[in-house]
Order: structure tokens, then C-alpha cells, then sequence
């Protein structure tokens, strides 16, 4: 589904936290936010699903605003991961997962509902431990449920904030291979916050990178991903290689004060 | 295929959880005419069922025994059903409190509601001046009112921090410490006599029930219900955090407006017959989490029925155990409670009963 952000301006009071931020994203597109802590990757998710009200801008959704939407139609449109998730009285994963069906829940359960979570535990490998409370899985498993929470409300649009931070290697390529699967296979489009450049560069189609809640740069991945604008938004010297394609980085240095003071590696 | 396995463990495990509600109801029900037979005057079970066939089924002609007839119905039969609306009410109410606050700590106590009941109560005992009525009804209503009262003011004040638990727990708190401090102020001022009334009201009690007062709270009881049954979906999804609970369609301020509202309106509704009952709003959701998990769809039932089976047993030891005096219900019911739930939490594997 194409999605578009125009303008979007956000503030908790006082000083503005987004400024002027817009994007598009095309049918089986993934877009990466990228760009240091408190850039403004998450407040940019949050405003597309209306966890909070940006001050200023549109949201649109072929090419409709979403401000007409009810919450429960925002529901079934956007899947959403949050960072981190509190655990205080954790459900079962089946219930967990069970819990992505709620937009389409009036009183009770149906059979379109369990068949939908049945599917989606198959598909994600959850069956062993469907009936696990979820504050007792691992990192990795915990993640995997998560994005089949998401799955399970049939959305149109991902929205993932950091889905692959404190995951190993392994589950790191696992869940991202799954999510564009998905996203190419049945052309949704995607929106993730991230923190690795490598894999946002690998996974993605467009990279939009923050700094200081605007947007510094934007495009296709090897557009973005170089040396002059990591200097500028992240304060480091970097080396850049391409590989298939895609840009990796390998970080070098710190910048301080326009001079290098420290070698990572000599 | 490996999803008819998966199909078939759920089907077990939910199957195994509708069991567990019929078997606790029925443990319930069980436990009412054994309830109803103890007393000062103990009477046989045959009398009682004898008792309540004759009133249920009046054309089955079986002669009714007077004496049992008004055992039954007019002293014990009212204050079971009281303890079992009451039990049920309560644990219901905490359930939804603990949930809505993500707190395992939270009740309708932490909310303030206890201490503005109790104090509208010394109110009434002790100066006379109240709401409505007066004397006991004086008393009821100004219980009633200021425990309402008192939430009206958690959420005023919790709404200029956009209602998050954070902002009604302390909110709740500062409003409980301010309550009880009236009180105190209050018995200071008292008599003796009057003191010891505040503080037999503040321990609990159902002795003074009547069927009038069981139809009050079995009505609130039982419009709220739905209500809450209703929620239990937004329940769980605000247990996995505001942000998820929005993202899956949760409108989580008012969600959590009614919930407290309407757990409210039947913590108060109880109360203000039978004085603060603690401990059962705490601790039966616990127990309830324990043998269900943390699903609403089941926690709520099996906890309300939980409730209901801890306060019936607690307010039939408390007629029995030291006659013809009785302890408190308050007192009793942790005393019953207690070793259960600490049995529960030694025993309980990791993870759930079912």
C-alpha cells in the first residue's frame, strides 16, 4: 500500500522533536530510518499510526488521509512493533499472537481468527513454544513472536521499530529475511526503524537518514549510505565498500571537532 | 501437518480452562448449603435443602418448619449470597484494577476508594451528617458516595497526566493517605463507643446483610459484568503496553476510564454495605493468574469465582469459629488467604497450572 508522509512536525511541548519530515513508500518497498539515538526514527512511527498526534503534516494512504480513519482501521493497516514491550502479566504466545487478531474482534474469537494464528505460528516456526508464556522465551523467540503479533492483524503496512536490536546474528538475518518475504511476496510496504546500517542497506529499497529530528538524507541506499553524510550525521569516519550493489560501512573513527582523535582500527 | 497438532493442543488447553470454570462454579454452589447448615443453631443439611425446596418449590407441599424456614432465608441465606456477590465483586474489581494499572500491587484500595468509604463512614458515626437517610442508611449512602467521590478526584488529577498508571497510582495513594488522615482526625474526635463503631466498620463485616442490600449489589454486579467482559481483549492488549494497545486498536484512555470506573462503582457498591474488605481484591487475582495465566477471556471469570469461594468460606469460619462472638471478615480472610497463596506461589511451577 503507498504510503506517504508530508510535512510531519511533532513536539512534546516545547522544541520541536520532528521538523518538515516526508517520504514516500511504494507497494513492496522497505524504507529504513536510520540515524543516531533520539534522531527521531521512533516518534516517526508513532505518527504514522497515530500513537501520537503530529503537531503539523499529513499522513496519507493511497493517497488518503488517515486523520478520517477510526482506530480500529488504523489497526488492520499498520502492524506494529514497538522497541520494547513490558512484560508485567505475560500471555502465552499463542495468546500473544492471538492478541493481532483483536481489530477484527467484536466479542469474541472466530474461526477466521484462530486459522489466521495457527498459519502465522506454522509460518514463523512457533509451534514448540505456542504455549509458553512469552516473558520466558529468549531474545529471539520473543522478537519472532512479535513480528507474528504483527502478521497476524493482516496489515497493509509494517511499521518495525528496531526489530532486530539485542538479536544475535543468526535471528537478526532470520527476521529480516521473513519481513521482506513478506513484504515482496505479498506487496506490502515497510517502514523500520534501524540501527545497523549494513543490513538496513542489504534489506532495503529507500534509506531516509534523521539527524536531530529532521530528515538529512534520502534515496535510493547507495545515495545514502556514504562516507561525507555518516560524517555529518553520526560524527564518525567511516569506509565505505559496496558489495551486490549495496553499500557496507565499516566504521573507522570518531570525529571530534572536525579532527580524528581516536583510531578504532589502527 | 503441523497445525492440527497445534489445533488440537489449543482445543485441549481451552477445553481444559471452560472445565476448570464449571468445576470452581460448582465447587461454589457445593459449598452453599454446607455454609447455610453451620451456625449458632446448626442445622442438618436435609433441613436446609428441606428449607430452600419448600420456598423455591411451594406446590411439592413440604410442610414448612419455621424455625429452619427463618434460619435459612432470613439470617443465613441472605449474608451467603451477600458473601458470594461481595467475594465475587471484589475479586473482579482487582482483576481489572491490576490489569488496566499494569501492577500486580494495585487494587481498588490503592485508588483511594477504602478510605473515602471508611471515611464518609465516621462521617455518619461520628457527627451524624451525610449524604442521605439516617442512621444506617445515612451511613451506606455517605460510604458510598465519598468512595465514588474519591475516584472522581483520582481521575481528575491523574487526567492532567494523561491518565497513565503511573499518574492513578499516585494520585490514588495521595487521595488514600488524605482519607485516612480524616479518619483519624475523625475517631480523634469521637467517643469511645463511636470510635469502636469506625473500627469495626474499617475491619468488615456481613452480618448486618439483607436480601434488600444483595439485590443492590448483585444488580451493579451484574450490569458491570458485561461491561468488563467486553474489555477483556483491551485488557490484554494494554497488558502488552499503551503504545501496543493503540497499534492494535485499543483507545487506551477511555478503555481505562470505564474499566476503573466500573470496577468503581462494585468495589463501592460493596463496601459500603460491609465495610473494607481487603486482601480479596489483591489477592485473588493472583491466585486466579496463577492456575489461568493472563488471558482476561478466562482470568476474569475464574478469579470473580475464586472470590467468591474465599469469601464464603472466610465469612463462614468467621461466624463459627469462636462462637457466639465473630471475628472480623477483614481479619478472616487473610487468615484463610494467606497459606493458600503462599502454598500457591512455593508449588507453582514456572509457568501456569494448565
Amino acid at each position: 500500500m503507498r504510503l506517504e508522509l508530508a510535512g510531519i512536525q511533532f513536539s512534546y511541548g516545547s522544541g520541536d522533536i520532528l521538523r518538515d519530515v516526508g517520504f514516500k513508500v511504494e507497494d513492496g518497498e522497505i524504507l529504513s530510518l536510520v540515524g543516531p539515538n533520539g534522531s527521531g526514527k521512533t516518534t516517526i512511527l508513532k505518527c504514522i499510526n497515530r500513537i501520537l498526534k503530529p503537531k503539523r503534516g499529513k499522513v496519507l494512504l493511497e493517497g488518503k488521509n488517515i486523520d478520517t480513519m477510526k482506530l480500529r482501521d488504523l489497526a488492520r493497516t499498520f502492524g506494529y512493533i514497538p522497541q520494547s514491550s513490558p512484560v508485567s502479566f505475560p500471555l502465552t504466545v499463542f495468546d500473544m499472537v492471538l492478541l493481532g487478531r483483536k481489530p477484527y474482534i467484536r466479542w469474541k474469537t472466530g474461526k477466521r481468527d484462530y486459522e489466521a494464528v495457527f498459519k502465522i505460528i506454522e509460518l514463523m516456526g512457533l509451534d514448540e513454544m505456542a504455549f509458553r508464556a512469552f516473558d520466558e522465551l529468549s531474545g529471539g523467540e520473543k522478537q519472532r513472536a512479535l513480528v507474528a503479533r504483527a502478521f497476524a492483524q493482516e496489515p497493509r503496512v509494517l511499521l518495525f521499530d528496531e526489530p532486530i536490536s539485542n538479536l544475535d546474528l543468526r535471528y537478526q538475518l532470520e527476521i529480516l529475511d521473513i519481513v521482506s518475504g513478506m513484504v515482496r511476496g505479498a506487496g506490502l510496504s515497510a517502514v523500520m526503524a534501524m540501527h545497523d546500517l549494513n543490513l538496513a542497506s542489504r534489506f532495503s529499497d529507500k534509506i531516509v537518514m534523521l539527524k536531530k529530528g529532521e530528515i538529512f538524507a534520502a534515496g535510493r541506499c547507495q545515495d545514502v549510505i556514504n562516507a561525507d553524510n555518516i560524517r555529518e550525521v553520526y560524527g564518525i569516519e567511516v569506509a565505505v565498500y559496496v558489495d551486490s550493489g549495496k553499500p557496507q560501512v565499516v566504521p573507522v573513527a570518531c570525529v571530534r571537532e572536525g579532527k580524528n582523535i581516536e583510531k578504532v582500527c589502527s | 501437518m503441523h497445525s492440527i497438532r497445534l489445533e488440537e493442543r489449543y482445543a485441549r488447553l481451552s477445553a481444559r480452562k471452560i472445565l476448570l470454570v464449571i468445576c470452581s462454579l460448582a465447587v461454589l454452589v457445593a459449598l452453599i448449603p454446607v455454609a447455610a447448615s453451620v451456625g449458632a443453631a446448626s442445622l442438618p443439611i436435609v433441613d436446609v435443602f428441606r428449607a430452600i425446596a419448600a420456598r423455591i418449590f411451594p406446590f411439592l407441599n413440604l410442610g414448612i418448619n419455621q424455625s429452619a424456614d427463618t434460619i435459612v432465608w432470613d439470617l443465613r441465606l441472605p449474608r451467603i449470597a451477600m458473601a458470594i456477590i461481595a467475594g465475587g465483586g471484589l475479586a473482579l474489581s482487582g482483576t481489572v484494577i491490576q490489569g488496566v494499572m499494569r501492577n500486580p500491587l494495585a487494587s481498588p484500595f490503592t485508588l483511594g476508594i477504602s478510605a473515602a468509604a471508611g471515611f464518609g463512614a465516621a462521617l455518619a458515626i461520628i457527627f451524624g451528617v451525610g449524604v442521605s437517610g439516617s442512621g444506617e442508611s445515612l451511613l451506606i449512602s455517605n460510604a458510598f458516595i465519598f468512595a465514588l467521590l474519591a475516584t472522581f478526584v483520582v481521575f481528575s488529577l491523574a487526567k492532567l497526566r494523561r491518565m497513565t498508571p503511573e499518574a492513578l497510582i499516585l494520585a490514588g495513594i495521595a487521595v488514600m493517605y488524605l482519607f485516612s488522615a480524616l479518619t483519624s482526625s475523625l475517631q480523634y474526635i469521637g467517643t469511645t463507643e463511636q470510635v469502636n463503631s469506625v473500627v469495626f466498620w474499617l475491619l468488615g463485616s456481613l452480618a448486618a446483610s439483607t436480601w434488600k442490600n444483595v439485590l443492590f449489589v448483585t444488580f451493579i454486579f451484574f450490569v458491570s459484568l458485561p461491561v468488563l467482559i467486553k474489555y477483556s481483549w483491551d485488557l490484554n492488549a494494554m497488558a502488552a503496553g499503551d503504545e501496543t494497545a493503540i497499534a492494535l486498536g485499543t483507545n487506551t484512555k477511555r478503555a481505562r476510564l470505564i474499566c476503573l470506573m466500573t470496577a468503581t462503582l462494585i468495589t463501592a457498591s460493596v463496601v459500603c454495605f460491609n465495610g473494607v474488605i481487603g486482601f480479596i481484591c489483591l489477592v485473588s487475582p493472583h491466585i486466579a493468574r496463577m492456575i489461568v495465566g493472563s488471558d482476561h477471556r478466562f482470568l476474569l471469570p475464574i478469579s470473580c469465582i475464586g472470590g467468591a469461594i474465599l469469601l464464603l468460606i472466610s465469612d463462614t469460619l468467621a461466624r463459627i469459629a469462636f462462637q457466639p462472638s465473630e471475628i472480623p471478615i477483614g481479619i478472616m480472610t487473610a487468615f484463610i488467604g494467606v497459606p493458600f497463596f503462599v502454598y500457591l506461589i512455593l508449588t507453582r511451577r514456572r509457568g501456569y497450572f494448565l
